[in-house]
């Protein structure tokens, strides 16, 4: 029994079309992260698993039952809003208690449910208070204590911490961690902040396009994207990405870069099928922090590039190097010094390389 | 709560759903409609009525259509009758409103983008004072400042002339254009104004070449309000200006309140929709500005 | 010169309009409050009468009818106004097919005059061949709807014309109050379990109050200066029984030579103007420096 299913589910606004042909599933006390830039359909999803939104094709089951149909109210979810969404005009009891009342709930339930949630959300000094006299910090656990009262089945999250500041939303993001281990909830968390969905996720979908990208463990999503919208996604700054093509010879593979004469061997990646290797063309990445200024491993292959920047930003600089027209961005410690306008030599991690197929885009 | 719920009573849910729903709608619609039909009554009235005879109006009902399209009462309340004592008609009035409202509409829009702009762009200390000391005119009762406005006009030699309505339409118009100016402007950000005086532009030329292009929106709200007040205006009209200089709504009230004969009601209600049409037309063509003025000069402050 | 001239070329723009409305707005009242404390007659006279005026008003039962129609008119259009304005805006904020249609139709009458207004709900009121001709045709033989010559109705036939002008008004402006709520506010309500009825009744109205204000102070503002419908519908008849203090006063004025009496009756208006306006202003700007 999976707590949360989608089948093959549509959605068209007019004749745009939002979602295509989604599938997800999550199991009972899974952190899902619907991740991607914004028009990318997440928070659409986010909506049609609440009942907020109508489906035009396909089907939404939670605990096995097709809910496609049946009033937000009575799927047993709840959800936390962007903008908080809290009721302006009653106090902070009255909002947590809100749902409550209109399920029916007897007073003694009530009572015992915000006295547990205001407590351990620790806002039970704040409950006579209005809205509008809380902190943004505030509000945020007051919205989520409405939802936490009411004891969901799953909890929805749509972009909670984007009207945060930074600092907060660090801290928010950590309670958000603890809350899920407490309570094991499962969780569907939609938010456009990569940082955000991989310290909350256990799993993350990536969307583009009303489409899902890769839905897997984000550990997963960092080292194996599957496609190149994936591996430009994730990671800060993004992966850098080399046209060329792979020649096999006997049992060797390299890789052939367009325009130069870079050749780097292909020797320990595992392709997802081996056939028809030779020729294709595709592009070779690698991210920032897997180039190195000394060799770490002995498969490391060595290359001389020329630093052209550095931006130094704490604990590390981000130097951009010139590899034959083409930026290339590489993450050092700031303790080193760079030489700029001069040729170094660096060292590619091949362990840790990605290879797209440069028509389909697709991992191979 | 929920947590054993059966598949079935999901499908009850369902059904209940929409039930309910599709009630509300018919429900909805029923209502909306009801109001509608309150609303358009009176326009559908005047419309049918002005286009019967006299016969047919005391023969028929409000609501029955007339048996043939009969303009006559159009023509006899635009032009009169052709003969000459007692024959009033509207054409000489629908002019002298529109000679009143341009010239009113005009200077007060360009005194309120003026002060709008030195409100917002030009702080001064105190500023805010002068707005409210300005905007409180929106509100007064002209009651209050009747008897004083009759004399000066009387002074001035302009009392019973177009020329006199025109300033005093202005004059009560500025509050209003004021307040259209001040918060369209406010809302314009002031480092436009910051980069075009580092560029060296002056008071004028920041206001005629940078503001008032990007005035198009509060210009039409703030001339669409000032036209419809000026000309739905009978109160200054009438106490001001009634002979052969009244404007139009107080020659609508004269010729509907005339005493003489039989009463004819097509020609009233010819009368009332062409008094009314100028600003119907407004409204029908930019009912979005319309409403804007609305509620802009009314919830703002 | 030059100098001087550039650094205070705001103030000098600004002038004409402050001095205008110093002038005939500020001055003009004051004026006015002055003569309400003299003996004029035909013309105004200057030297000092006390409080002569006020009491004559007081205890003219002209006056007293006046204000007894004003607060009945005041109460009922406040009323029928907002109730029927909040009806419509609920229901049109429902995803309704035709919105845009219907919006024009429920306001249009606020571009109308008064004038225009009163002579055609004059004529669908008229005894003999309007309304009630309409029902006793439709086979309803002992319908009467005479309240236009009514002494006793006269006055709700003024409040149907008046609701009629103003209730879309108030429409638009709840219409754009609730369109102004976060649409994740309603999808909380929704997901907590709350009806359309309980949406509106207990998280959106309440989070209109200012709108409520808003209406509030812009009908008694009417309401109180209603003259043109009046003068169109009954010129305060039959008899007197729908005179209002705005009627009263330019009849004092311009047709029965008491100036220093219509001048008290104007300032008793303005000030109940003011005990409206100035609260509401003075909350206004509070509410803007706030932001």
């Amino acid at each position: 029994m999976k707590t949360l299913k989608i089948e093959e589910l549509s959605k068209n606004f007019g004749t745009t079309e939002v979602l295509r042909k989604i599938n997800l599933e999550i199991d009972e006390g899974n952190f899902l992260v619907l991740l991607g830039p914004s028009g990318c359909g997440k928070s659409t999803l986010l909506n049609i698993i609440a009942g907020l939104e109508t489906i035009n094709e396909g089907n939404v089951f939670i605990d096995d039952y097709n809910v496609s149909k049946v009033e937000p109210k009575d799927r047993n979810i709840a959800m936390v809003f962007q903008s908080y969404a809290l009721y302006p005009s009653m106090n902070v009891k009255e909002n947590m208690i809100f749902g409550l009342k209109q399920a029916k709930t007897s007073k003694e339930k009530i009572a015992e449910q915000l006295e547990k949630v205001s407590t351990f959300l620790q806002v039970d000094k704040l409950l006579e208070r209005k809205p509008s006299q809380l902190s943004g910090g505030q509000r945020q656990r007051v919205a989520i204590g409405r939802a936490l009262v009411r004891e969901p089945r799953i909890f929805l999250f749509d972009e909670p911490l984007s009207n945060l500041d930074a600092k907060l939303r660090v801290e928010m993001r950590r309670e958000i961690k603890k809350l899920h281990q407490q309570l094991k909830t499962t969780v569907v968390y939609v938010t456009h902040d990569q940082t955000e969905a991989m310290s909350l996720g256990t799993k993350i979908a990536i969307m583009n396009h009303g489409v899902i990208q890769q839905n897997e463990t984000p550990e997963n999503i960092y080292n194996k994207p599957s496609n190149t919208f994936v591996a430009d996604f994730i990671g800060s700054p993004s992966m850098n990405l080399i046209k060329g093509k792979l020649i096999k010879n006997s049992n060797n593979i390299s890789f052939i870069a367009d325009d130069s004469s870079l050749e780097v061997p292909i020797n320990n990646y595992d392709f997802k099928e081996n056939s028809d290797l030779n020729n294709k063309e595709i592009y070779f990445g690698i991210r920032p922090e897997h180039i190195y200024f000394k060799k770490l491993n002995e498969d490391d292959f060595d290359i001389n590039l020329r630093a052209d920047l550095s931006e130094y930003i704490g604990h590390e600089q981000i130097v951009t190097l010139d590899y034959s027209n083409q930026e290339i961005l590489a993450k050092f410690p700031s303790t080193i010094k760079i030489e700029l306008e001069k040729e170094m030599k660096l060292y590619f991690d091949l362990a840790h390389i990605s290879l797209f197929d440069l028509k389909t885009k697709e991992r191979i | 709560m929920q947590d054993n719920l059966q598949s079935s009573s999901y499908k009850e849910l369902e059904q209940k759903s929409k039930y309910t729903n599709m009630f509300l709608r018919w429900f909805l619609y029923f209502v909306l409609i009801l109001f509608a039909s309150y609303f358009i009554f009176p326009l559908y009235v005047m419309v049918v009525t002005s286009l019967k005879t006299m016969e047919e109006i005391r023969q028929g009902t409000l609501l029955t259509w007339p048996s043939s399209l009969n303009f006559d009462s159009w023509l006899v309340a635009w032009g009169g009758r052709g003969y000459g004592a007692g024959d009033t008609f509207l054409r000489p009035y629908f002019w002298n409103s529109i000679k009143m409202v341009v010239p009113a509409v005009f200077f007060s829009t360009f005194i309120g983008a003026m002060t709008g702009y030195v409100l917002t762009k030009w702080r001064f200390k105190g500023d805010q004072w002068v707005f409210l000391f300005l905007l409180f005119g929106c509100f007064i009762p002209f009651q209050a400042i009747l008897l004083p406005m009759a004399r000066t006009l009387g002074t001035l030699g302009i009392s019973n002339s177009v020329v006199g309505l025109v300033l005093v339409h202005t004059v009560y118009g500025i509050p209003f254009t004021t307040l259209f100016f001040r918060n369209y402007y406010i809302s314009v950000p002031t480092e436009l104004v910051k980069a075009a005086r580092i560029d060296g532009a002056g008071f004028f030329k920041i206001f005629f070449k940078i503001l008032l292009p990007i005035s198009a929106p509060i210009i039409v709200v703030t001339v669409i309000w000032q036209f419809t007040q000026i000309w739905n205006d009978f109160l200054f009209g009438s106490t001001f200006s009634f002979g052969e200089a009244a404007p139009i709504q107080v020659a609508l009230n004269n010729m509907v309140l005339s005493s003489t004969s039989v009463k004819e009601y097509n020609v009233d209600m010819a009368s009332a929709i062409i008094a009314g049409i100028p600003t119907l037309i407004v409204y029908v063509l930019a009912g979005k500005y319309f409403i804007r003025g609305l509620t802009s000069g009314a919830v703002k402050g | 010169m030059f100098k001087w001239l550039e650094k205070n070329l705001p103030k000098i723009v600004m002038a004409p309009a402050v001095g205008l409305i110093g002038w005939f707005v500020y001055g003009f009242v004051l004026w006015t409050l002055y003569i309400s404390f003299t003996n004029s007659k035909i013309l105004p006279k200057y030297e000092l009468w006390g409080f002569g005026q006020y009491e004559k008003l007081w205890a003219s039962r002209k006056w007293l009818i006046s204000v007894d129609n004003l607060l009945v008119f005041t109460a009922l259009f406040l009323i029928f106004c907002i109730v029927i304005g909040i009806i419509l805006a609920i229901f049109l904020d429902q995803k309704i097919r035709a919105e845009g249609v219907l919006r024009t139709i429920y306001l249009y009458p606020m571009a109308l005059s008064f004038i225009v207004t009163g002579t055609a709900w004059k004529w669908i009121l008229n005894p003999t061949l309007g309304i009630q001709k309409m029902f006793i045709d439709w086979g309803f033989e002992n319908f009467t709807f005479d309240w236009l010559v009514n002494r006793e109705m006269a006055i709700y036939t003024i409040v149907i014309a008046g609701v009629w002008q103003s209730a879309g008004f108030v429409m638009a402006l709840f219409l754009a109050g609730l369109r102004s709520v976060e649409d994740e506010i309603v999808k909380a309500a929704k997901i907590d379990g709350a009806g359309l009825f309980t949406v509106y009744w207990k998280i959106l109205l309440p989070m209109m109050r200012p709108v409520f204000f808003t209406s509030f102070v812009i009908l008694v503002h009417i309401s109180i200066k209603s003259y043109d419908l009046i003068v169109a519908l009954t010129q305060g008849g039959p008899g007197i029984s729908t005179t209002m203090p705005a009627l009263f006063m330019t009849q004092a004025a311009f047709h029965k030579s008491q100036v220093g009496l219509s001048a008290a009756s104007a300032m008793m208006m303005f000030m109940a103007v003011a005990a409206v306006i100035i609260p509401y202003l003075y909350s206004e700007l509070r509410r803007e420096n706030a932001r």
